[in-house]
């Protein structure tokens, strides 16, 4: 019997993924939407290397030879500003995106480490408040749960513009994510599919968020710090204008920040990479001299200390992370941990179609290691302590990493990164951080 | 973004109290525009008159030569009047040439506005000191639109504050951000229309502009603006004989109208308006939006 | 000798001299914050308010509070158990975000009253400008004359009585809050239609008309609530995205 040959050429242009795309809304008629961030391919940190210590420049010694970690943030106008021990941070995401358990695990993580956690667009559940020592509370287009109670109990606001993931779109929760309690927290009734708005409803523009955040220190007494959180798109401008209105602390958070649930136009269209949005974030303070007086977070993909020393040597004060506590929780894992036991949860994931490392399905409510679900069943299978150690063990990796580097590089202090620590491997990342191609002096774009 | 604030005098007796009540209005805006401001006054025209108001860019030029040079050239019978980087000057001839002259020899001297009626000033810096600089409490005439500006997309430059013009005795002011004013641009400049910045206000002035010398009466020019420009405004235009103000219809960014017998006055907030003189009794009120307000002082 | 007895009322201007009015609107945020005592002041007057921003923003507690004039935006901001009454015009987002108590505007209220109001009542005795009642989460609001455009758009929970007329796209993308309008309607929102009045709304509105003070018979308006039907999203259905 013969074979045929079997010829199998995939287009670059109308992939697996694009002839599912366009199958897919061919049954259904609607967008897709699903979770996490920008899946493709971005010049991103890993495009820049770090020049470690030389005969031009020494290294620390680990332990004995400090590496100062501390990170203060909101020391404009506050009088209240946040202390923290180390300059990374745990990004907004909701109560309703997330499960009340994870809300507790990222509290107890972030107060064993010595930093802070942040509340997204749902509102501050008690699970956080009591578990957070340091607590961000959101205030988003929504206002979803927001209330003068948790704005007093907070200690800081953060003014959410718009996230990486979708700038110009606003929140997004599916109905059989709308349990009874979610529902209650955001004021809707339970199962439907939340629409959310994309402006806030009571100011527009710069000039107009100036007399909000002026509003909230009011209503605070002037002593807890204002972040204005952006997603990035015409970054100098915007944190120019943040700075105009009188923020604290800019947050600038790239395209592959994630999200639970929003349309995938948005998540691979819509923002530039966080890399270029770090230089121009930085460069847009430098410009109006306030480097130093008014801090700068980064996020949308931070998941390494490599990540974060280069994310502070391009001049970011802190950054945040989403994604990579949920992947710390279990997500992407073929295993969830009950007592002490890894247990098999492929089936659960090839139930809603996906598979291990692969799994975007958070917008489905039916997470297999039950971190962003709301179903009652799943939900236990993230155990609250097991949790909150393995994000503290991850964080503190992380902060292991970071002084590391800066150590390597000659820091006492990992603030004391600068540019010039920093190379690149590609033009294009050349281009975006500004720093030039390895084994050139050329920074493409600047002369 | 911005603040905005316009006066027209109903009462001439008042003309002369211009500058005074406009003032501490345009400094109450401060906090939406701390970056620049300008002023546009329409006062009495000198028969037979232009004014021209001139601007140089960088830092503060010789208006020695540039009097020279216009003299020289023999355009009629003229006046410079300089005040640090700003100068108006006042000629017997309808300007051009005069705009013509400055453009080719002094290129960094930008001009601002012309007609017989509009003098204008804008620089960098807060609006007190902007204020003060040019005396704009000295300033007497029937009516006037000022703005503060917090830049948004374009930069802090002088050429970039608000008001634009356009033509004679025509300018604008805007408080909002256009989402398409680069389409609009590459709509215009084809049909001959000029444009002197990147700034997205200009576009809309620039579309007026070509409008009105295609014939439109600014309200109609209004009415086609809501069709082709895109985003949020509330527009304040200056015109020889009045004041028209616009919003957009969703109306986001905001305005406030007093009026008494004597004026009236428009601002973004009250506040600008607080301390003027019978405001207690004022008609107070909103302008609605998708719809064009109008005062004159023929 | 017996104590004098404690001044019942409290009065702050805003316009005195020696201060700037920010910093005088600090002082008077800052007392109503933290320098209530029980026996202590249950009124107070803010003379001068001449459009200043966040007057009374942030209260909660139970006093009672005079604005003598104009104010600006966010009076009354996230309003707890006080009851507010501005004796002139509120710039935007008046008492946004209002948990509980009672705010009233004898001239008109700008863009976005009531923005997110989760309880309590804001009475405005004029006009109110478009998106009143924006995202509102449960409070009430009555309008003694007409109402700009977008009113109550994307309204979760809570009543909206206009008395007089509503501009376009009332109740866009409304949720379960719902609407008494008396006078014209510009266009309904997306999703928002007209329903019958039940005993229940009929009871409901003459309590609000009562709270606010307004003479009008509760036959005389209309009821305007979500069809539902964006509820959950459905490519047949041909909503509006």
């Amino acid at each position: 019997m013969t074979h045929p040959h079997l010829s199998a050429e995939e287009s670059a242009s109308f992939d697996r993924n694009t002839i599912d795309y366009i199958q897919r809304a061919s049954a259904t008629g609607l967008y897709e939407i699903r979770g996490l961030g920008a899946k493709r391919k971005l010049p991103h940190f890993d495009d820049l290397l770090m020049l470690g210590a030389s005969l031009s420049r020494y290294p620390l010694e680990g332990y004995r030879e400090k590496c100062v970690t501390k990170t203060v943030l909101g020391t404009r106008f506050a009088t209240k500003p946040i202390v923290l021990d180390i300059p990374i941070t745990i990004a907004g995401m909701s109560f309703g995106a997330l499960s009340a358990n994870v809300k507790e695990a990222l509290g107890r993580a972030a107060t064993a480490v010595g930093t802070s956690t942040t509340t997204g667009d749902g509102g501050m559940t008690s699970e956080e408040r009591n578990s957070s020592k340091t607590l961000v509370y959101q205030c988003l287009p929504s206002r979803y749960g927001f209330n003068p109670d948790d704005v007093r109990r907070a200690d800081a606001i953060e003014i959410v513009i718009g996230q990486g993931a979708k700038p110009g779109g606003g929140g997004m929760l599916l109905g059989q994510k709308v349990n009874p309690r979610v529902a209650k927290m955001r004021t809707l009734p339970a199962g439907v599919d939340q629409r959310s708005a994309s402006r806030h409803p009571d100011w527009t523009g710069p000039d107009d968020l100036a007399i909000k955040i002026r509003e909230l220190r009011e209503i605070t007494d002037w002593e807890k710090p204002i972040y204005v959180k952006v997603g990035a798109t015409r970054v100098p401008h915007d944190v120019k204008l943040a700075v105009h209105s009188g923020a604290d602390v800019v947050v600038v958070d790239g395209m592959q920040g994630g999200t639970a649930a929003t349309q995938l136009t948005f998540i691979e269209h819509v923002g530039i990479p966080t890399l270029a949005a770090v230089r121009q974030a930085v460069d847009a303070l430098e410009e109006l001299n306030m480097t130093g007086k008014v801090q700068l977070i980064v996020s949308g993909g931070i998941r390494s200390g490599a990540d974060a020393a280069k994310a502070l040597a391009l001049g970011a004060d802190a950054v945040s992370i989403g994604q990579g506590v949920l992947f710390s929780l279990g997500c992407n894992s073929d295993t969830f941990i009950r007592k002490g036991q890894h247990i098999d949860a492929t089936a659960d994931y090839a139930a809603i179609g996906t598979k291990p490392g692969f799994c975007h399905h958070c917008h489905t409510g039916r997470c297999p290691v039950g971190v962003t679900t709301q179903d009652e069943v799943l939900e236990q299978r993230l155990e609250v302590e097991t949790g909150a150690n393995r994000v503290k063990n991850y964080l503190k990796t992380l902060t292991m990493e970071l002084t590391t580097l800066a150590r390597a590089c000659g820091k006492q202090d990992v603030h004391h990164l600068e540019r010039e620590d920093l190379v690149a491997l590609t033009v294009e990342a050349a281009a975006m951080a500004g720093v030039p191609l390895a084994g050139t002096q050329w920074i493409p774009g600047r002369d | 973004m911005c603040g905005i604030v316009g006066l027209l005098m109903k009462n001439p007796a008042w003309d002369e109290r211009l500058g005074e009540l406009l003032v501490p209005m345009l400094v109450g805006m401060t906090e939406r525009g701390p970056d620049s401001a300008g002023m546009a006054v329409f006062g009495k025209p000198t028969p037979g008159q232009t004014r021209l108001s001139f601007f140089h860019l960088h830092g503060e030029p010789d208006w020695h030569a540039v009097n020279t040079a216009i003299v020289d050239a023999v355009l009629g019978t003229h006046r410079v009047d300089a005040n640090g980087r700003h100068a108006i000057i006042h000629t017997d001839s309808d300007g051009e040439a005069i705009r013509a002259l400055l453009k080719e020899r002094f290129p960094a001297i930008v001009a601002l506005a012309a007609g017989s009626r509009i003098q204008l000033y804008k620089d960098i810096g807060t609006p007190a000191a902007i204020a003060s600089r040019y005396r704009f409490g000295d300033f007497t005439g029937t009516h006037a639109v000022g703005h503060t500006r917090m830049a948004t997309e374009s930069a802090v430059t002088p050429d970039r504050a608000h008001p634009f013009t356009a033509g004679r005795d025509f300018c604008l002011v805007h408080n909002g951000s256009l989402s398409n004013p680069h389409l609009v641009r590459r709509q215009l400049e084809p049909l001959g229309i000029r444009f002197d910045t990147d700034n997205d206000t200009e576009a809309a002035c620039r579309f007026l502009e070509w409008r009105m010398r295609e014939g439109d009466a600014v309200d109609a020019a209004i009415e086609k603006g809501f069709e082709a420009l895109d985003g949020f405004f509330t527009f304040l235009i200056g015109t020889a004989d009045g004041l028209a103000l616009v919003r957009d219809p969703f109306a986001c960014k905001p305005a406030i109208v007093a009026e008494t017998d004597d004026y009236v006055a428009i601002s973004s907030e009250f506040r600008s308006l607080a301390h003027l003189p019978g405001v207690s009794h004022a008609k107070l009120f909103e302008p609605q939006p998708r719809t064009i307000y109008h005062w004159s002082r023929a | 000798m017996t104590a004098a007895p404690m001044s019942l009322m409290k009065e702050f201007d805003l316009a005195r001299a020696g201060v700037t009015p920010e910093a005088a609107l600090r002082e008077l945020n800052l007392w109503l914050h933290r320098g209530l005592t029980p026996d202590g002041p249950k009124q107070v007057r803010v003379l001068h308010p001449d459009g200043a921003h966040s007057i009374a923003a942030g209260v909660d507690a139970d006093i009672s509070i005079d604005v003598l004039g104009h104010a600006g935006y966010y009076v009354a901001g996230m309003n707890k158990h006080a009851t507010v009454t501005v004796h002139g015009n509120a710039g935007t987002g008046a008492a946004e975000n209002m948990m509980s108590g009672l705010v009233r505007i004898k001239g008109f209220a700008s863009n976005s009253a009531g923005a997110s109001a989760h309880g309590g009542t804001l009475v405005i005795e004029g006009d109110a400008s478009l998106r009143c009642g924006i995202s509102l989460k449960g409070g009430d609001i009555v309008v003694g004359g007409s109402a700009g455009s977008f009113t109550a758009f994307m309204a979760q929970a809570g009543r909206i009585v206009i008395c007089g007329d509503a501009g376009d796209a009332l109740g866009d993308s409304l949720y379960e809050a719902v609407i008494y309008v008396r006078g014209k309607v510009a266009s309904l929102g997306a999703d928002a239609r007209f329903e019958e009045m039940t005993p229940a709304d009929l009871e409901s509105l003459r309590e609000l008309l009562g709270i606010a003070g307004f003479n009008h018979d509760p036959a005389s308006f209309r009821k305007v609530a979500s069809s539902r039907s964006l509820y959950h999203w459905n490519a047949d259905a041909n909503q509006e995205y």
